[in-house]
């Protein structure tokens, strides 16, 4: 059982570095959209600082949507997925495998790169570790709920825009909690209620999201 | 217990028949209990002492947003039988109920807003109430979509079913972030475990409106799965005999 997940990932990692590109293109897609807001409103620092923590987890919401619609694509095109399912390790495992390694290589460089971005958005400098907590106890929701969607849409045409649609409503609390807990951060209330409901999320969609994810893949595969 | 009629329920055949026997029945229920209830409520209840005569949408509102919400159950329910027992009747239902719930949800939007303008000023305010309404209107598009997408019916169902699994595990997730976000709606009108805190002459119509309207669903779910029904099983004799009966 070890060494197929220690397989999987490395499998992954290695496919994922042939296209170092496609790893890029989420966290440029984040960059550019967080520019758009001062663009768009104004530079005024205050009015920035009010919105950062908004703009910085939509446009991070936004970026791992888009980095997950092509997570099963390539799997399902050339068959490998539907060996995944055929093979008699759980599949459960494998989707966490797959998902896990998405996050580490999408959500965890959006909780790397967010403070810069922080910054340039004018919030005060010790809020940004409460911005990097929050994001690493959020992405992995934001991974693991849009792995769900990305398996339901696996075989369609243009899943891209359905799979927002499915998903993005699911991902309200997140942004709600995540964005309740900057907001506290910068008025000097404590934030450990709002992490805390984040990791039960976290645990929540670990414990849950694999079971769907799996059942989407059956779903895709049989057609 | 007797579950013959849950497994007779896997029969396409004996639903269009036992559906044709009990829709006059419903349709009967949904004319008296919405018409007795809205003449009572719009004409007879007493006005409310601070709201006067706008709170009389309540009877169109509240009944509204309650099928809304048990329609999304409904879809979920109807999602774990599709994918346990691979029953062809529950994603039928699953599919026919969708765009019932959606408009139920638009209702009580719509209704929502046109209450709000007179009693808080405003068409619109981000309140918790509101916005998991809109959520849900957003959760319902999403399993249109869905199984609008799918070409093939069976991978469909299984689809949608998911789906709607996932939604439903998810709702009270979103309805206790949201109600932390932001509150002002006022609390739940009706409670079972509470008195309710209008007047009898008040709540008496509303419970009747509910009633109508979860009849009135019933109704339109009904009329939808019978034309679903026949339009899948289009090949057997049974619906062409159906059909050829109609005309």
């Amino acid at each position: 059982m070890r060494r197929i997940v220690w397989l999987l990932f490395c499998r992954e990692w290695r496919l994922a570095w042939r296209r170092p590109g496609d790893l890029l293109n989420p966290l440029v897609f984040f960059a550019i959209v967080i520019s758009l807001f001062p663009l768009a409103v104004g530079p005024e620092p205050s009015m920035l600082r009010i919105m950062a923590p908004g703009v910085i987890w939509v446009a991070a919401l936004l970026a791992t949507l888009l980095s997950l619609d092509g997570l099963f694509r390539s799997d399902y095109e050339d068959g490998s997925l539907e060996q995944w399912v055929l093979s008699a390790h759980p599949l459960t495992l494998m989707v966490l495998v797959k998902v896990a390694h998405h996050w580490l290589v999408s959500g965890l460089a959006l909780v790397i790169l967010a403070p810069l971005f922080g910054l340039m958005l004018a919030l005060p400098p010790q809020v940004l570790p409460v911005l990097c907590l929050t994001l690493l106890l959020g992405t992995p929701v934001l991974s693991l709920l849009g792995a769900v969607g990305a398996a339901l849409t696996v075989g369609l045409k243009g899943g891209g825009l359905l799979l927002a649609l499915l998903i993005m409503p699911l991902y309200i609390p997140v942004l709600i909690l995540g964005t309740g807990a900057m907001d506290a951060a910068l008025q000097g209330l404590p934030v450990m209620g709002y992490a805390l409901w984040l990791g039960c999320l976290a645990v929540l969609a670990l414990s849950l999201a694999p079971l769907a994810i799996a059942a989407g893949l059956r779903i895709g595969v049989s057609e | 217990m007797n579950w013959s009629f849950f497994h007779k329920l896997g029969s396409p055949k004996w639903f269009y028949d036992i559906s044709g026997r009990w829709l006059p029945w419903f349709v009967l229920a949904t004319v008296l209990l919405l018409s007795v209830g809205i003449v009572w409520g719009l004409v007879f209840a007493p006005q409310d002492y601070q709201q006067g005569n706008s709170f009389r949408i309540i009877y169109i509102h509240v009944p509204a947003a309650f099928v809304a919400q048990s329609c999304y159950i409904m879809l979920a329910v109807a999602g774990i039988i599709t994918l346990v027992w691979r029953m062809k009747l529950a994603d039928v239902a699953l599919r026919c109920a969708a765009p019932i719930g959606a408009w139920m949800t638009f209702i009580a939007l719509i209704t929502g807003a046109i209450w709000g303008k007179p009693t808080w000023g405003t068409y619109w305010v981000w309140d918790a109430r509101l916005t998991s309404m809109l959520i849900l209107l957003f959760l319902y598009f999403g399993i249109i979509a869905l199984g609008q997408a799918i070409s093939s019916r069976d991978t469909a169902a299984k689809a949608t079913a998911v789906l709607a699994i996932v939604g439903v595990v998810n709702i009270p997730i979103i309805k206790y972030s949201v109600d932390w976000w932001n509150t002002l709606h006022q609390p739940a009108t009706f409670k079972v475990t509470a008195k309710p805190a209008m007047p009898i002459e008040m709540w008496f119509p509303l419970l009747l409106t509910v009633l109508g309207f979860y009849a009135l669903f019933t109704v339109s779910l009904l009329m939808r799965m019978r034309v679903e029904t026949l339009r899948r099983e289009g090949k057997t004799r049974w619906a062409r005999e159906a059909l050829e009966k109609m005309s």
